[in-house]
């Protein structure tokens, strides 16, 4: 388990003040000035060799991230845009980071843009999270107050923070359409190539973060590369918040050391699955997106991004939903789909009308009103809209699907012949009848 | 890093700039790629996901519309990347692209008019599935009211977004757009109003399925079943590249053809839905005015009677020539009159100063054309507009000049009245006063590489007219517009808003020797005049010509024909073999698509036949000699589909010869009041009419507002 002296959210549950004094003295403003005086190159250096890899879901390279920004500013702005855009089911680790930790975010907001020759950054706020918003305004009202961020600041680096109120889209938590909805238009994801490191926020160059891999960025260089890679496995190191909602005894937020077994971390922290290990039916380990686990992987797989791929699964928000034997499973994925099909920007053709399909399907499924033959139908659906998208909602939306499929088709199967038992042959000859 | 970048396309290695898209490579490489989003002249929006192909080694297809080839990375062995076009890998994926599009797509193509020219149709006997696998309710739209020129069966929108880009980025009103997100997102336009643009019919080209098409066209035709005649069009100066689909003695539509120099592939609303009026109001037999009605005659009375007429004092016959004459009847008409004596003739009948100056002396041709040329624009750096509105005068070139200004950042200064152009300028004055100081455009186009200075019809009026051409021109000399030699450049220029006014000029349909101008002969009423002959001229207030005896020669019961004592029915552009000059002095040639209305003949063997009845036979029994002549006395006809451009340069660097006027603070108006109705066809046409209507509407509730 991991120890307190190694949390980096040491109020992530609230306990203590959220404001900027408490802050302070649980560490967040230490030594800010001096970390910015090692230098960008310093910060980038740090940031990779602690193997932080980014907290949004792709799971990709923070520090390295941050070298894809131009090295010199020419005629346009760098820009930091921090993604708070919270959406995925399941996940709920920027809320209370935003809400108790806000200080940590906004001192790595500073530090992350120092890094990126940024003198301005966005936090772009999920449509419902207002309470969020109020909070961290006022934080960020301290920080200017204090002279810790704004012009002429403490720290040396002109820089202004902008909190952004989104409208409560999830495809708005898409990188490119973030920068949409902030440019004030309709929040649909751009082509890439060009990456927003090129021609991001108003055709400047730019980087978009998660929140969680901005806020732990400060207390990584106060500590140490070494001491965040000292958690984890290779290539997956480091703490990270995990989300566990669901039927298990004790949901919560908790910050763990990556790569902690799974079933460790449901029992340590959440007091177990409802009824026992026994009762467990399926874990989705990574927000709604990534495919959903059956109990026999569950027993010992690791948390981290490598272990889940391998079961071709996802580590994604790390947003675990865990669902008993009470769970009707294929309504739940229903559910999911619906959340998907609801969402969809309808931009490009499989994701329009790939999403509303496998719902539907879906639906009659889940009440056994399908024939066998659409099971491998709806697979190959899935497969039609996956990778044929331009952004990731269409993975996103085909994954659970295919999981679903992979781990529980006797289920579906099972349902299908059980709601034919005692009707006719034929499917629509009662119809036909009337 | 170099320009072109190699890649192998099914094998086969091509090298390409790296600017291209991975589509064009394909092409490039002879591959075939199906789209539905992508158009060569809109942004690219990667949305339909139809041209996916395989690229070896990466992990999902590629939308090869949206890869920029200079992107691309090469093999890991340093070879250039491979791309599959074909094979079951790429097959899949535009199958269940395909599939996806299908699926909510209504079964309805027998009732469609896209049907046998739809691409959805087309590419879905390439990718689609025998049967359907998916057997729910498909999804119904609510259909959309854009308008009397397009109409929408929304159900049938496969969301490619083509019209929204080409709303907004080419026509550049940005009043169409998708709302709803998911399933339920719709194309709409701003809240069930037709675009407020006058191109906005080329959406129905655009849309790939049948969700928008021409409304004034539905159920009219099978695509099959039309012949299809490529001609050129005379609603404007521009003469745009027409195609005539034409089915019996009908012209059932009017399409765009690709021409680069002059209309790209677009068309103006007028010029496309411009043809129900070439059968309504048509003058079908010769008429002859008795007791003050008209009543019908056989062509040999006609002829007499004019005839008759034509062989009076020569002194006191005059002769008009409207916006669609051509150049054959301008032609025939002036060497039968000339022959008789007549020295009053004049194509100038608002009273332009161009071609003569106000006392009479002869002005070279690239005083008169637009020597920039059309597609000059685009090279341009600055653009002076005096006196012009493009967008009612040619409304495909004022998308041109946008095109400009949003991607070369073209400078725009405007003197005159101002409109809303669709793209910002820096407005002057509104009269001619403004040429002596233009203020901070000034510095603009001193500084300019290739500055532009645009003359249009409306500011040459009269005297005054000529003395804002002439300071137009010194304008030009002194801001280097004109460069002759190897750099050449000659950025000066007048836009011509009738089909006819340059052939008119070229062609010398002018007050010879002692004859007098259309201004000074409608100052006086046409006191002094017993006879005129009017070539299709229905745009002059009637009561100018006075007392006189009025030949009417033309298409269509306009104006003119209900002032006329003889009317001789003529040929429309629809129905003849003609030469228009466009307004850069470019010759075209129109061709027939349909006969001649009724009795109806061409302007020039009315003229032929008349001179042998007035016994001053021309010399030429056919068109082609009646041509050949013609290329001989004016050299600017010998070559067809051709620009002088640049050529002008030489000319035109010497000042105009000076005259007596000056520049005055009158306001400068352009001569198209209403963009519909600016012709007796487009005064036949029913649906100009109605977008006439509607026009006026729009504008009556916004000012009430």
């Amino acid at each position: 388990m991991l120890e307190d002296k190694d949390r980096i959210f040491t109020n992530l549950y609230g306990r203590e003040d959220w404001s900027l004094e408490a802050a302070k003295k649980r560490g967040a403003w230490h030594l800010t000035r001096e970390m910015l005086q090692c230098g960008q190159d310093w910060i980038c250096d740090q940031i990779k060799a602690s193997g932080l890899r980014g907290r949004g879901g792709a799971g990709f390279p923070t520090g390295l991230k941050w070298t894809f920004m131009p090295k010199e500013v020419k005629d346009r702005p760098h820009y930091l845009v921090v993604n708070a855009d919270e959406s995925e089911p399941g996940t709920c680790k920027d809320r209370d980071i935003m809400r108790h930790d806000p200080h940590l975010l906004i001192e790595g907001c500073l530090v992350a843009s120092y890094a990126m020759r940024a003198h301005k950054c966005y936090i772009y706020l999920r449509g419902e999270y207002i309470y969020e918003r109020e909070r961290m305004e006022a934080a960020v009202k301290e920080a200017y107050e204090a002279k810790l961020i704004g012009k002429d600041n403490v720290h040396g680096w002109d820089f202004d923070v902008y909190i952004h109120h989104g409208a409560g889209a999830y495809i708005c938590g898409e990188e490119t359409a973030l920068l949409e909805s902030l440019e004030g238009k309709k929040g649909q994801p751009r082509l890439k190539p060009p990456f927003p490191a090129n021609a991001g926020l108003y055709g400047c160059p730019t980087t978009v973060n998660n929140v969680e891999s901005i806020a732990v960025a400060p207390t990584i260089l106060r500590r140490g590369a070494e001491w965040f890679s000292s958690f984890g496995r290779d290539n997956n190191k480091g703490t990270k918040v995990f989300c566990i909602s669901g039927h298990v005894n004790k949901p919560c937020n908790v910050e763990e050391a990556m790569s902690i077994p799974m079933k460790q971390l449901i029992e340590e922290h959440c007091g177990g699955v409802r009824g026992g290990w026994e009762n467990l039916k399926a874990v989705i380990p990574g927000g709604s997106s990534v495919p959903l686990l059956p109990r026999e992987i569950c027993d010992d797989v690791l948390m981290d991004f490598d272990a889940l791929r391998e079961v071709k699964s996802g580590l994604g928000t790390a947003g675990m939903i865990v669902m008993d034997n009470s769970t009707d499973v294929v309504k739940g994925i229903a559910r999911i789909s619906y959340f998907y099909r609801h969402e969809s920007c309808g931009q490009c053709t499989p994701c329009r009308e790939g999403t509303g399909w496998m719902w539907r399907v879906l639906e009659r499924m889940a009440d056994g009103k399908a024939e066998h033959s659409e099971i491998d139908m709806l697979l190959d659906v899935a497969g039609q809209v996956e990778g044929h998208t331009i952004c990731a909602l269409g993975d996103a939306a085909a994954w659970p699907v295919q999981g679903l499929i992979r781990h529980f088709r006797h289920e579906i199967e099972e349902r299908i012949s059980n709601y034919r038992i005692g009707k006719p042959l034929v499917q629509g000859a009662s119809v036909a009848a009337e | 890093m170099s320009d072109t970048f190699k890649l192998v396309v099914d094998g086969t290695e091509v090298e390409v700039p790296r600017n291209y898209t991975l589509l064009q490579a394909c092409e490039e490489a002879g591959a075939e790629i199906p789209r539905f989003c992508f158009h060569e002249r809109l942004s690219v929006a990667g949305n339909c996901r139809m041209c996916l192909v395989q690229w070896v080694g990466a992990p999902k297809p590629i939308a090869s519309c949206a890869q920029t080839v200079g992107d691309m990375r090469m093999n890991p062995d340093g070879s250039p990347p491979n791309i599959n076009t074909k094979g079951d890998y790429v097959e899949k994926a535009r199958n269940g692209v395909m599939e996806f599009l299908l699926i909510n797509h209504p079964l309805d193509c027998p009732i469609c008019d896209q049907g046998g020219e739809c691409d959805l149709q087309d590419q879905a006997v390439a990718y689609g599935r025998a049967g359907s696998r998916y057997e729910l309710n498909k999804r119904a739209v609510e259909d959309k009211n854009m308008g009397p020129l397009v109409k929408t069966i929304m159900t049938r929108c496969i969301q490619c977004t083509r019209c929204v880009r080409f709303a907004a980025e080419v026509a550049g009103v940005e009043e169409i757009g998708m709302i709803s997100r998911g399933e339920d997102a719709e194309i709409t336009t701003y809240l069930e109003k037709s675009l407020t643009s006058e191109l906005s019919g080329n959406v129905i080209d655009l849309c790939p399925v049948g969700a928008l098409t021409s409304k004034p066209y539905a159920f009219n035709a099978r695509p099959w079943e039309l012949r299809k005649t490529e001609s050129i069009d005379v609603m404007d100066g521009l003469g745009s590249a027409i195609r005539i689909d034409a089915k019996g003695a009908a012209v059932m539509r009017i399409m765009p053809r690709v021409n680069e120099e002059v209309n790209e592939e677009w068309l103006s609303d007028k010029s496309r839905f411009v043809w129900d009026g070439l059968s309504r109001q048509r003058l079908d037999k010769p008429y002859i005015r008795e007791n003050g009605k008209l009543r019908a005659a056989s062509w040999n009375e006609a002829l007499g009677v004019v005839a008759e007429k034509l062989k009076g004092d020569a002194s006191k016959i005059a002769a008009f020539a409207g916006d669609l004459a051509c150049v054959e009847g301008m032609k025939a008409s002036k060497d039968l009159l000339s022959s008789l004596g007549v020295t009053n003739l004049d194509s100038r009948l608002s009273g332009q100063s161009l071609g003569l100056t106000p006392s009479g002396e002869a002005l070279p041709r690239e005083s008169y054309i637009l020597n920039p040329t059309l597609m000059g624009v685009e090279d341009a750096d600055a653009l002076l507009l005096i006196g012009a509105n493009p967008r009612t005068e040619a409304a495909v070139w004022n998308a041109r000049i946008r095109k400009a200004w949003l991607w070369n950042d073209l400078q725009i200064g405007v003197v005159g009245e101002p409109h809303d152009l669709t793209y910002d300028y820096m407005h002057i004055s509104s009269d001619a006063t403004g040429l002596k100081d233009l203020g901070a455009f000034g510095d603009v186009l001193k500084n300019a590489k290739r500055p532009m200075i645009v003359v249009g019809e409306g500011a040459t009026v009269g005297e005054a007219g000529y003395a804002t051409l002439k300071a137009a021109h010194e304008l030009a000399l002194e801001c280097g517009a004109i460069v002759a030699g190897e750099e050449a450049w000659t950025g000066f220029g007048v836009l011509h808003n009738s089909a006819s006014g340059v052939g008119a000029l070229d062609v010398g349909f002018l007050p010879a020797e002692g004859g007098k101008s259309a201004a000074a002969l409608f100052e006086t009423k046409c006191s002094d005049i017993e006879t005129v002959v009017l070539l299709g001229v229905d745009e002059i207030p009637m009561s100018q010509l006075g007392d006189s005896f009025v030949i009417y020669v033309g298409s269509h019961g306009d104006a003119g024909a209900s002032r006329a004592d003889v009317i001789l029915p003529a040929a429309a552009y629809t129905e003849k073999a003609a030469t228009y000059v466009n307004t850069e002095g470019r010759v075209q040639m129109t061709t027939p698509a349909v006969q001649p209305k009724g009795d109806a003949k061409e302007e020039w063997a009315i003229f032929r036949a008349l001179s042998a009845m007035v016994g001053k036979t021309l010399p030429y029994d056919s068109a082609e000699a009646l041509r050949s002549a013609l290329s001989e006395a004016v050299p600017s006809f010998a070559g067809l589909n051709f620009a002088p451009g640049v050529a002008g340069a030489e000319a035109l660097s010497a000042a105009l010869p000076a005259a007596g006027g000056a520049l005055t603070d009158d306001p400068i108006y352009s001569p198209v009041g209403d963009f519909y109705l600016t012709n007796p066809i487009a005064r036949a046409s029913s649906t100009m009419a109605e977008c006439s209507l509607q026009k006026q509407t729009l504008e009556v509730s916004a000012a009430a507002e």
